[in-house]
């Protein structure tokens, strides 16, 4: 199932490329750890990073529609379940740096937007995104990629309906309740042709500064996965009777952290090894949803006892998750 | 004389727009006053979400990312 033709379907261009560099030139052999560790790194770098430019530069082209302030005026006053559902879908496709975090949790306060809403839209956001859907579906089909979305939905949704439970308005400072906001406003935007150029370009810039060393981490954290991962550590993690394959990998990513475009050339590795679905699922949202950076961030709004909340909720979610779609895809196939 | 102000709670893109406009500025030979707010409860005073946000004589000009050099020109 991971091997379906991907989006660009010159795969084996890059496959080509890395058999020059490494083996070729190289001189290294494809039956070494060493070889086929830097085989995986030269082709992912080269593929990813390739796509990565296409993918920002056509999604800056039809510069997103959604902002958070619209996002906001979209679910203030809706009914809590409908208020959730746009939460998680617009989380999943509203573009937002990490570091906008703390407006933006004001910015739904005040709006009166509950707070189990907001964690919804939280967790949805860096875990789903545009850029690492279209790049998931060239490497591994749409077939995971609707996996691996239907996953961060559920996880997103349940996650923000568990903290509401635990009535988290206790933790947030008290400063957020008195900031009084200004009248919203949407700076202009150009929408010729030269300006949607200049800004895909101004695009792809911004973001691939941002998180290619998270990309090389993950393409260097695959590769070894592949080369000197010992089979039967792979095969701990895939063995079907073992149900804390999944709670381990959850808590293996806790303290991981990763963009969520940096996560899927482990991913891949890990498939290819032959890890669970459910697992290598839940590795993936453990790494991308869960950061000590966008933790701290966070602390500037919530205090400690509803930060762990907000992480034992989510490691929780995720495990239940994971299982789930170990327990759904096995059952598929005998 | 413009008077800007740069949103933002001190992130990476922050400092980015902050030096872009000073550079700009002084490329240009425009005079300005460029200042950083960081109090959360100013920022929000502004009534933006996203940061990092551009003020120009009270005016908001531009709100989440780093602004492009041609934007910046423009404004000045």
């Amino acid at each position: 199932m991971v091997r379906e033709a991907g989006l660009l379907g010159k795969k084996r261009m890059f496959e080509q490329l890395a058999n020059l560099l490494v083996y070729q030139m190289g001189g290294l052999s494809p039956e070494s750890h060493l070889g086929t560790v830097l085989h995986f790194f030269v082709m992912d770098t080269a593929k990813i990073f390739v796509m990565l430019i296409i993918i920002i530069y056509i999604m800056g082209l039809f510069r997103t529609l959604l902002s958070p302030e619209k996002v906001r005026d979209y679910i203030r006053g809706r009914s809590k379940a409908l208020a959730r559902t746009l939460a998680v879908t617009l989380g999943a496709v509203t573009p937002f740096c990490s570091c906008s975090s703390v407006p933006l949790f004001i910015g739904f306060v005040e709006a009166g937007i509950p707070l189990g809403v907001t964690f919804s839209f939280l967790i949805a956001s860096p875990m789903i995104n545009e850029v690492a859907v279209v790049l998931l579906m060239g490497i591994m089909g749409w077939k995971l990629t609707l996996l691996y979305v239907i996953a961060g939905l559920t996880v997103a949704y349940v996650g923000g309906a568990a903290m509401e439970r635990f009535h988290p308005e206790r933790w947030v400072e008290d400063y957020v309740w008195k900031i009084q906001m200004g009248q919203v406003v949407q700076p202009a935007v150009d929408t010729s042709l030269q300006g949607r150029h200049e800004f895909a370009i101004s695009e792809v810039k911004e973001i691939v500064g941002r998180i290619w060393l998270w990309v090389l981490i993950g393409i260097g954290a695959g590769a070894l996965f592949h080369g000197y991962f010992p089979q039967s550590w792979a095969e701990s993690l895939t063995g079907r009777d073992n149900f804390l394959a999944v709670p381990m990998a959850v808590i293996l990513g806790v303290p991981l952290y990763s963009n969520a475009v940096g996560v899927i050339p482990l991913a891949e590795a890990m498939l290819t090894k032959g890890v669970a679905i459910g697992t290598t699922l839940a590795l993936m949202m453990s790494i991308a949803a869960i950061s000590l950076p966008e933790l701290l961030i966070l602390r500037k709004v919530i205090r400690l006892p509803g930060l762990l909340l907000f992480v034992s909720v989510l490691t929780i979610a995720i495990i239940l998750v994971g299982w789930t779609f170990n327990l759904l895809s096995f059952g598929g196939n005998p | 004389m413009k008077y800007i102000k740069v949103l933002g709670s001190g992130c990476a893109n922050c400092k980015a727009t902050f030096a872009r406009i000073e550079k700009v500025a002084q490329e240009k030979g425009v005079e300005i006053t460029l200042e950083k707010v960081e109090d959360m409860a100013q920022i929000m005073s502004y009534g933006i979400m996203s940061t990092p946000g551009v003020v120009i004589d009270g005016e908001v000009v531009h709100a989440g990312g780093v602004p492009e050099q041609k934007k910046i020109e423009a404004w000045l």
